[in-house]
C-alpha cells in the first residue's frame, strides 16, 4: 500500500504550486487558479487522512465533498467579477486595477 | 446509519434556519412578483433576524448538541449569536434608505445580509471544523457579492475582486490547517479534537504545530491583523458605505466567536505557544493600524484602518484564552453599536454617488447638523476609550483581562496605542465643531430608518457606558457554558 507520507508530500507540493501562482502570476484568473489548487491541496490530506489516521468515520470525505461545493461558488463569484472589471477596463491583470491605491 | 430527526434536533437550529430562510423567501419572492419599491424585503429581513433573536434569547445557558454535533447550542454560542443578529439588524435599517438614495435598491441586499448572518451564526455555534469552514465561506462569499453590489462603480468592483482573491488566499491556508488538525486528531469535532490534543501532549507534533499556525494565518486575515490586513483599507474604502459597516462588525464577529471556541476548547492545552504567538500580531496589528490611521485623510479610510487596531485590541483579551472570554464578548457588542453609528454618520453626510468622505467636508458640520455630530463626537470618543462610553468600560476589561492572565506588559502596550490612537479620533471632532467649510457639503435628509439605527448606536453606547453591571455579567456567565 502506498504509505500516508506520499500523500502528504502530493498534498504539499500543489499547495506550493498554488502558493506561487497566487503570489508570482498578475492575471487575476491565473491567482484564482492557484487559489483553487491550494484548496485542492487541502482536500487531498482531508481524504488521505480519512483513511490512516481516522479509519471508520466519514467526516474526512463529507468534509471534501463540501469543500468542492464551496470552492465551485467561490470561482463562479470570482469569474464573474473577473467579467465585469474586464468589460469595463479591457484587462484582468491585477496591476492595471489600482483605483484603489493608497 | 441515518442520524434520527431527534438526533439531528433543529429546534435548536432556529436562529440559522430562520435567518436563512428569511434570505430564500426574499428572493423566491422578488423573482416572483418584483416590481415597485423594495422595502418589503427590508421588513422581512428584519422579521426573520426578529424570530433568530427571540430563539437565542428565550435559550437558556444549556450546553446541548444540534445537528448531530455539528453546532454547539451554548452559552458561548448564543453569546456570540446575540451579537451578530444585533448587528445584523442595525445594517438592515442603515442601509435600507442608503440603497435608495444611491438607486441600487434591490431586494438580494438583505438576502445576502441574511445569508452572510446566518455563516457569521454557524460560526459562533460551530462544534466542527467543518461547521466552522463552511460558515466562514458563506459569510465570506456573500460579503464579496455585497462588496461588488454597486454594480455600476469601478471602485466597488475593484474592492471585491481584492477581496475575494485574498479571501480566498486565506481560506486555503485556514483549510490546510484543518486538514492538518483532522490529521493530528483523527476527528473534526472540537471537543473531541480537544480531549485527543489534551491525551496526547503537545510535544512536538508538526501536524498539530503546523495546522494552528495556518489556522492563526486564515483567521488572522479575516480579521484583517497585521500582517494580513493589506486588503482590508481598499475594500473598507471600495464597497459601498453601508456594506463596509456591516463588514466591519459581522467578520470580526464570527471570526473572532470561532477563535475563542478554537482556543477554549481545543488549543488549551498549547496555550503557552498560540497566546504568544497571538501577543505578537496584536502588538502588531494595534501599533500598525494605529500609526497608519494617523497618515489617513479621508474618513472610511481611516475607520479601515481604526477597525485594524480594534481587531488588535480585542485580540489583547484573547491572548489571555479563557479568562478573556467574556471581554471579548463585552467589547465587540459595545464596538458593534460604535463602528455600526459611526459608518451610518459616514454614509449619511457622504455626496451621493460617492463613498469618500474627505476631512475638509466635515468642517462645520458640528453646527449644521448637531444631532448627527454629536452622535459621531460620541461614536469616536468610544473607540478613543473615554470614560462614561461603553469603549472605556470595554477596554478596561480587555486589557485587565491580559493582565490577570499575566501579560501586563501587553496591555502596557495596549494603553499606549490607545492614547495614540485619541489623536486621529479627536481629530475629526475638532474639524467638526472648530473649522469653518469652505464649501459647505450639499446634505441629503437622513430617513427615519437611519435616524432609528443611529439613536440605538448611540443609546447602546452610553447605557453600556454608564450601567455596564448588567452586560458584563450576562457575558461572564455565558461564556462559563461552554460545551467541552
Amino acid at each position: 500500500m502506498i504509505p500516508l507520507t506520499w500523500y502528504l508530500v502530493l498534498s504539499a507540493v500543489l499547495f506550493c504550486i498554488g502558493l506561487y501562482g497566487v503570489l508570482a502570476r498578475r492575471n487575476a484568473i491565473a491567482i484564482l487558479m492557484g487559489a483553487e489548487l491550494m484548496l485542492n491541496s487541502a482536500n487531498i490530506n482531508l481524504a488521505a487522512f480519512e483513511r490512516y489516521v481516522a479509519a471508520g468515520s466519514v467526516a474526512g470525505q463529507v468534509f471534501v465533498i463540501f469543500n468542492i461545493a464551496v470552492a465551485a461558488a467561490e470561482a463562479a463569484v470570482g469569474l464573474a467579477l473577473i467579467l465585469a472589471i474586464y468589460r469595463s477596463r479591457d484587462t484582468v491583470s491585477v496591476e492595471e486595477v489600482d483605483l484603489l491605491k493608497g | 446509519m441515518l442520524p434520527t430527526l431527534s438526533v439531528l434536533n433543529l429546534n435548536g437550529a432556529v436562529p440559522q434556519i430562520a435567518v436563512a430562510g428569511a434570505g430564500m423567501l426574499i428572493m423566491l419572492i422578488d423573482a416572483l412578483f418584483h416590481r415597485g419599491s423594495r422595502r418589503w424585503a427590508a421588513y422581512l429581513a428584519l422579521l426573520g433576524l426578529a424570530v433568530a433573536l427571540a430563539r437565542v434569547v428565550e435559550s437558556g445557558a444549556s450546553a446541548e448538541t444540534i445537528l448531530d454535533g455539528a453546532l454547539a447550542r451554548d452559552g458561548l454560542g448564543m453569546a456570540f449569536a446575540l451579537v451578530l443578529i444585533v448587528a445584523a439588524a442595525l445594517s438592515v435599517l442603515v442601509a435600507m434608505d442608503y440603497l435608495r438614495r444611491e438607486e441600487h435598491e434591490r431586494a438580494e441586499y438583505y438576502a445576502l445580509i441574511l445569508f452572510a448572518t446566518a455563516g457569521g451564526l454557524a460560526m459562533a455555534m460551530a462544534n466542527d471544523l467543518v461547521a466552522v469552514f463552511i460558515g466562514l465561506e458563506t459569510l465570506s462569499i456573500s460579503l464579496y457579492v455585497l462588496s461588488a453590489f454597486f454594480t455600476g462603480d469601478a471602485a466597488s468592483r475593484e474592492a471585491a475582486l481584492k477581496y475575494l482573491l485574498l479571501g480566498a488566499f486565506a481560506s486555503a491556508f485556514f483549510l490546510y490547517g484543518i486538514a492538518l488538525l483532522y490529521g493530528a486528531s483523527g476527528t473534526t469535532r472540537l471537543v473531541e479534537m480537544g480531549t485527543a490534543i489534551r491525551l496526547a501532549g503537545t510535544q512536538a507534533d508538526p501536524l498539530l504545530w503546523g495546522g494552528v499556525a495556518l489556522i492563526i494565518v486564515g483567521v488572522g486575515f479575516k480579521l484583517a491583523l497585521v500582517p494580513f490586513h493589506s486588503w482590508a483599507p481598499d475594500v473598507y474604502q471600495g464597497a459601498p458605505t453601508s456594506v463596509t459597516a456591516f463588514m466591519s462588525v459581522a467578520s470580526k464577529v464570527a471570526a473572532f466567536a470561532a477563535l475563542v471556541r478554537l482556543l477554549v476548547v481545543v488549543l488549551a492545552p498549547a496555550a503557552p505557544l498560540t497566546s504568544a504567538l497571538l501577543a505578537l500580531l496584536a502588538v502588531l496589528t494595534m501599533t500598525v493600524g494605529n500609526i497608519l490611521a494617523l497618515a489617513q485623510d479621508e474618513v472610511k479610510r481611516l475607520l479601515a484602518y481604526s477597525s485594524i487596531a480594534q481587531a488588535g485590541y480585542i485580540l489583547v483579551a484573547a491572548v489571555a484564552g479563557e479568562v478573556g472570554a467574556a471581554a471579548v464578548l463585552f467589547y465587540l457588542l459595545g464596538y458593534a453599536f460604535t463602528n455600526l453609528g459611526a459608518f451610518a454618520v459616514v454614509l449619511a453626510w457622504s455626496r451621493r454617488g460617492e463613498g469618500r468622505l474627505p476631512f475638509s467636508d466635515l468642517a462645520g458640520l458640528g453646527f449644521r447638523r448637531p444631532w448627527t455630530a454629536a452622535a459621531l463626537s460620541l461614536f469616536l470618543l468610544s473607540l478613543t476609550g473615554m470614560p462614561l462610553t461603553v469603549g472605556f468600560v470595554g477596554k478596561l476589561y480587555l486589557f485587565g483581562a491580559a493582565v490577570q492572565a499575566g501579560w501586563t506588559w501587553l496591555a502596557i502596550v495596549a494603553v499606549l496605542n490607545s492614547v495614540v490612537s485619541a489623536f486621529y479620533y479627536l481629530r475629526l471632532v475638532v474639524i467638526m465643531y472648530m473649522r469653518e467649510a469652505e464649501m459647505p457639503l450639499a446634505l441629503q435628509r437622513a430617513g427615519l430608518a437611519l435616524g432609528v439605527a443611529l439613536a440605538v448606536c448611540a443609546a447602546g453606547v452610553i447605557l453600556l457606558g454608564l450601567v455596564p453591571g448588567v452586560a458584563l455579567d450576562w457575558a461572564r456567565q455565558a461564556v462559563a457554558v461552554v460545551l467541552s
